[in-house]
């Protein structure tokens, strides 16, 4: 009997002890991080420790009233809420219309949507380079360097994911709530956005939220089709490597800046981050 | 009665979309393929060259060690975190105190902007102010240095892949172990099995479908990783973690060679395929067995 409530007690000690050293391994380096960014140059190179002193604030002063830094950060903004918008509304409309309507060959459209997904961003590089230099262009104005061709370029990994989000939430609303509606003389366009919208209201959040983070974090292309205007805070925290002498204080505090929309819409997505990356093939 | 135009007008937005940035770059990637084309070259314009940029490319032992590392990459780190997810995934079957705090902490990784996430370990590992060298140095006498040593810098990537990744798995996992109903493991532990053999032959039988789908997942995109390890080790030393990803981005994208970038690129597009082809297949046939 002793025995048994003495192993018990060491289940759960172990348990704990368990998730409080991966709570530790996991918040450690973004901790780190942090520390990093409020020491000076001098200060980097002392024994490592976890604790802050004094606080170097023109790591974060610097870069934030460096106008090219403005820009990029105000680019990354315009961009994430942009592209974001645009999913949003987008796979309102094509889930709105894969779960209502029954179109011939609609489910293969569903599943081709993912395979854009699937691709390798590497691969598409080159041919997107290309489009944007040399393809998509009217006179001079290509897409290349604007921030709508990321605006819509983002599109090509946030709508799958937002598509497959969206078709779930939508087949969850009965139907016999819009053909009520329509019973009593609202067309399909009334209903959508008086009925559907409201009610899918959660969804909608989580699926704008989910890519405006994903779009806020991407790099590769980021980088690759864009060289002055558009720049995004990722290509800018890239920047500092490159350089020989890297100020890893400021590296440090642009990467924390960097990961803020991550940190502040944290426990809104985490209940949803599954789903969302399994394509709601997982639910939680 | 619900017309049919109305339900392609408000589907045909995405698929326009999706058409111009997702699929015409794939046509268009296969069309260059075919070409010489480099704009810093005696002819500027594109020529056909048929297949040789195919024929130059498994000769290429750059491209192929590159190939090689990124297989090798992508099965070290989807093997551990998916021994690591399950583990931990176990763990969180019971409801515990405390639980709600460690798993929403636990899912910071999978929102960090990749190119962030090389900042940090980045950080984490520079000799002579990184907590890891340091502290290796000090208590063990290793040299830690990812700059010199390219097993040293290998690991960094697969900790930090792990760091990154390990979450997702786990709570995937944890989602797919709770939908499991209790009763079949409950009658087995009557009939006197084990816990071993209830894991073995109940647990894993019924999750076989969650697990691939994790794999699936996971392959598909240790794959691509690129942000990352650029930021990490930029593909040092020498060409040590130069994934195929990296190996586009950083040494392909800036010769301007494009008939032969494209050539490459299509080729690890059908490598990505061929291997979720596979799994595809070994996934529909599970969901036979189990039917």
């Amino acid at each position: 009997m002793k025995t048994a409530r003495w192993r018990k007690m060491l289940g759960w000690i172990g348990l704990y002890a368990l998730w409080i050293a991966l709570t530790l391994f996991t918040v450690l380096p973004i901790y780190w991080m942090f520390v990093v960014s409020s020491r000076s140059r001098v200060q980097l190179f002392d024994a490592p420790t976890l604790l802050i002193r004094s606080f170097y604030i023109q790591n974060y002063t610097g870069p934030l009233s460096d106008p090219v830094f403005q820009r990029y950060l105000l680019n990354s903004l315009y961009i994430a809420v942009g592209n974001a918008l645009l999913v949003t509304v987008l796979a309102l409309f094509a889930t709105y219309a894969l779960s209502r309507w029954r179109l011939p060959g609609a489910d293969n459209i569903f599943f081709w949507t993912i395979t854009n997904r699937m691709a390798p961003p590497a691969a598409f590089l080159l041919p997107l380079f290309l489009l944007y230099t040399q393809v998509f262009r009217i006179g001079n104005w290509t897409l290349f360097d604007t921030q709508i061709g990321l605006i819509l370029l983002y599109c090509v990994f946030n709508l799958p994911f937002a598509i497959w989000l969206m078709k779930g939430i939508m087949d969850g609303i009965p139907v016999e709530i819009d053909e009520a509606a329509m019973v009593d003389g609202a067309s399909q366009w009334t209903v959508l956005w008086r009925v559907i919208v409201p009610l899918a209201a959660p969804g909608l959040a989580i699926t704008f939220i989910l890519s405006l983070i994903f779009a806020w974090n991407e790099y590769l292309f980021a980088a690759t089709l864009t060289s002055v205007n558009a720049r995004t805070i990722t290509t800018g925290l890239a920047e500092f490597v490159t350089v020989t002498g890297t100020n890893w204080g400021q590296m440090a505090a642009v990467a924390t800046i960097s990961i803020l929309p991550a940190l502040i819409f944290l426990v809104f997505v985490q209940r949803y981050i599954v789903t969302g990356l399994t394509f709601g093939a997982v639910k939680e | 009665m619900r017309s049919n135009r109305l339900g392609w007008l408000l589907l045909s937005p995405s698929l326009i979309v999706l058409f111009i940035v997702g699929f015409l770059p794939f046509l268009y990637v296969i069309w260059v393929g075919f070409h010489d084309w480099n704009i810093f070259a005696a002819t500027r314009g594109m020529s056909w060259a048929g297949a040789n940029n195919y024929r130059r490319l498994v000769f290429d032992q750059d491209f192929l060690a590159a190939l090689w590392r990124t297989l090798v990459f992508t099965f070290t780190v989807v093997t551990s975190e998916l021994v690591l997810g399950f583990v931990l995934a176990q763990t969180l079957t019971r409801q515990f105190p405390g639980r709600a705090f460690f798993r929403t902490i636990y899912v910071l990784p999978l929102v960090v902007a990749p190119i962030a996430v090389g900042a940090t370990w980045r950080l984490m590992v520079i000799p002579g102010f990184g907590p890891i060298p340091y502290f290796l140095e000090r208590w063990f006498g290793i040299q830690y240095r990812i700059g010199t040593y390219a097993e040293h810098a290998w690991a960094t990537a697969v900790l930090m892949d792990i760091w990154h990744w390990t979450p997702f798995v786990t709570l995937t996992l944890l989602a797919g172990l709770s939908a499991i109903p209790r009763e079949p493991l409950e009658q087995a532990m009557v009939d006197g099995a084990n816990r071993w053999q209830v894991f073995r032959y109940i647990t894993i039988p019924m999750m076989m479908p969650v697990i691939l789908t994790v794999v699936f997942i996971r392959i598909m995109d240790a794959l691509r990783v690129v942000d990352e390890v650029y930021m990490l080790t930029n593909g040092g030393p020498g060409t040590a973690t130069t994934l195929i990803g990296l190996h586009i981005f950083r040494v392909v994208f800036p010769k301007t060679d494009y008939g032969y970038g494209s050539a490459m690129s299509l080729l690890v597009l059908y490598v990505t395929i061929v291997m979720c082809w596979l799994l595809f297949v070994a996934l529909a046939n599970v969901g036979k067995q189990k039917a």
